[in-house]
């Protein structure tokens, strides 16, 4: 049998809105993926060393207090530097259109801004799989 | 045939077709009587609007004192601070924690010297201040004074609120620093503090707002916000303060949502059920100890990215709820703020929205207009006997501060966000411009940029500040605060005199990490 996808749930900075995160952990859950929530206010270290020593597939990144651009890109370099930059990232939170192309070429694979539906986002994340699997 | 299978509630309140008397029961009680349903004064609005309130803060204390005059130029009435999340949760702009956050969501201060920037112009004896300060409450309070003692001002005149309300913070929007019980200990120092000092400074704002915004329900928001009303009592009782010497200064601050006469209904149930607590179980003596006071905030998770002018309408709507609910201060969201801070523009549509209710619709002119409303009676009532059952429950639990603790308040939130994400998302719920009427073109309104430079600006300045105070005197203070927060002391004193000798924010909250530890979930 297969092993379901294991999916990082993560907060970097120091909002604590985490209606959307904790959404989207039981969306995905109830989807029948592993998902670890890392709860709010993690270091980029912490979410890149949680990612590294859960052996995730995929990490969800959310913020809404407007740090995502200096924050994701630092998750994204640590990533790198561990050599775990094989591990696909998709994102949540306030994000502002204008920041979605930065972003996307920092190598983010899709942002879900407010409004996005937990079906469009388990369909990225099956999508991700099937494409990839 | 009906559009709809049923009808109810966002709190799932079930909607008769037509109601008549058999709904509702007589109250008896008039504007400005016990219970206070009908509202806390006889002539409301007719004496005095509402306090508009608008929260405001990004960047440096510079920028800010320049929104605020703006604000107040344009008949805004109290100012409401907004602080970013480093000064929120007690770190310094140059700590390691506080990367990409500085300025952000609300104005950075480090010291007392950010303070008096922030008010350069602003005379704190004319102006009431909100402050949404959770866990350093303390500590800005004591800058507010600090600031207000330079300008010669006698802090017995300051006017204002700092919101104080720690619990929430655990239930659902995550500033604590400390754990629950020490936490409760400063908030009783701070009520003890302020009955002497500052005795026209609300000492907390209990909120329910955040509790709505993290998903909660209208029933699930009284609830929970008059359980960790009675905790904050409770903790004082038992601290040896008299009720009726702390209690008038206590404020609340609820949520203005979508659902327009449940909203309504909300504010009368709560207004009633606190006045009942207070009389009844606590025995208060006092009138001004049973009546519930409070702010409200339009909700801002109902506010859409797509076609955000349509959010102009939607807040209206729902600032109309708040002053027909009898409001005391309101906060109306700009349509931008699903996607950043206002702009100055959008800001100001949202203050002229409260002025044109104010001055132009009529509605400020009879008290409790709603009152007799068949609908709106029969939902204040079952509001409040819902709400009831969440009180029994979280007092067999062990009162607020045991149920927060148990997660109980967290996962009741976490349930009604996903039912409510997972309607929209069946359209059972319609959401104009997101889930139906949308548009294929949007086109992208512009939005506030905060200055990126801000951050390294304000840690050159915060490392000039160190250079120049008294280092050996900021030494002293912290290490007399350091004792004091070992001891049964009122810490207050100690940080008025830390703050003075421009100790910052996280040299405070360290000195106080050392003694309280932090609280990790």
């Amino acid at each position: 049998m297969q092993r379901p996808i294991r999916v990082l749930i993560a907060k970097p900075g120091l909002d604590g809105h985490d209606r959307g995160a904790l959404i989207i952990a039981q969306a995905l859950r109830d989807e029948g993926m592993e998902v670890i929530y890392t709860g709010i206010r993690q270091t980029p270290e912490q979410i890149v060393a949680s990612a590294i020593q859960e052996d995730v597939d995929l990490i969800g990144l959310s913020c809404l207090s407007g740090a995502h651009n200096e924050l994701f890109a630092e998750v994204i370099r640590l990533l790198k530097v561990q050599g775990a930059s094989d591990i696909p990232i998709f994102a949540g939170g306030v994000i502002p259109a204008g920041d979605i192309p930065y972003l996307k070429q920092l190598g983010i694979k899709e942002i879900f801004p407010p409004g996005s539906t937990i079906k469009d986002t388990v369909a990225f994340v099956r999508n991700l799989f099937s494409r990839e699997g | 045939m009906e559009r709809k299978e049923k009808f109810e509630t966002l709190s799932g309140i079930p909607l008769k077709t037509v109601y008549d008397e058999s709904d509702s029961p007589k109250h008896t009680s008039q504007p400005g009587e016990y219970p206070y349903t009908r509202g806390i004064h006889q002539k409301m609005y007719r004496s005095r609007l509402w306090t508009m309130r608008q929260y405001a803060g990004f960047g440096s204390a510079e920028e800010t004192n320049e929104r605020y005059r703006y604000l107040l130029e344009q008949g805004q009435t109290g100012l409401s601070v907004a602080f970013d999340l480093p000064t929120q949760i007690g770190y310094d702009s140059d700590d390691q924690m506080s990367i990409g956050e500085v300025g952000k969501v609300g104005v950075a201060i480090d010291s007392l010297q950010d303070m008096e920037k922030l008010f350069e112009g602003i005379p704190l004896d004319q102006v009431s201040t909100s402050m949404t300060i959770n866990a350093p409450a303390s500590i800005l309070l004591a800058m507010y004074i600090a600031t207000a003692e330079k300008q010669g001002v006698d802090p017995k005149f300051i006017k204002g609120t700092i919101q104080n309300d720690i619990l929430k913070e655990y239930i659902a929007r995550g500033t604590y620093i400390f754990p629950p019980k020490p936490s409760m200990k400063i908030i009783t120092d701070i009520f003890q503090y302020c009955m002497e000092h500052t005795p026209q400074f609300n000492t907390i704002s209990i909120s329910g707002y955040h509790i709505r915004e993290a998903g909660s329900t209208a029933v699930q928001e009284v609830a929970f916000t008059l359980a960790n009303a009675i905790a904050y009592v409770e903790t004082a009782l038992n601290a040896g303060l008299d009720i009726d010497l702390f209690a008038p200064r206590l404020s609340f601050f609820f949520n203005a949502h979508n659902h327009f006469f449940e909203e309504i209904a909300k504010f009368r149930a709560v207004r009633r059920m606190w006045a009942k607590i207070m009389k009844e179980r606590f025995g208060a003596k006092s009138p001004k100890s049973w009546q519930l006071r409070f702010h409200t905030q339009t909700a801002g998770s109902t506010l859409t990215a797509q076609q955000p002018d349509n959010n102009i309408v939607r807040v209206t709507l729902q600032a109309l709820a708040a002053i027909l609910g009898g409001t005391q201060s309101l906060h109306t969201n700009a349509r931008d703020e699903a996607l950043a801070l206002p702009t100055e523009e959008s800001a100001r549509i949202a203050l002229r929205t409260q002025q044109i209710i104010a001055y132009e619709s009529g509605v400020a002119d009879t008290v409790d207009p709603f009152g007799g409303s068949y609908v709106v009676e029969s939902l204040t009532d079952q509001i409040e006997e819902a709400a009831l059952v969440y009180l029994s429950q979280i007092e067999e639990l062990g009162g607020a501060v045991s149920a927060v603790e148990q997660g109980f308040m967290q996962r009741e939130i976490r349930k009604a966000a996903l039912a409510t994400q997972r309607q929209i998302e069946s359209q059972e719920q319609i959401i104009v411009g997101m889930n139906q009427y949308q548009l294929d073109n949007e086109v992208v309104p512009e939005l506030l940029r905060v200055d990126p430079s801000l951050a390294k600006k304000q840690i050159a300045s915060l490392q000039k500040l160190r250079e120049q105070r008294d280092n050996k005197l900021v030494q002293t203070e912290l290490a007399q605060l350091r004792q004091a927060a070992g001891s049964s002391e009122n810490v207050m004193p100690y940080i008025l005199n830390a703050v003075r000798a421009y100790a910052t924010v996280g040299e405070i909250c360290n000195t106080l990490r050392e003694i309280y530890g932090e609280y990790v979930i």
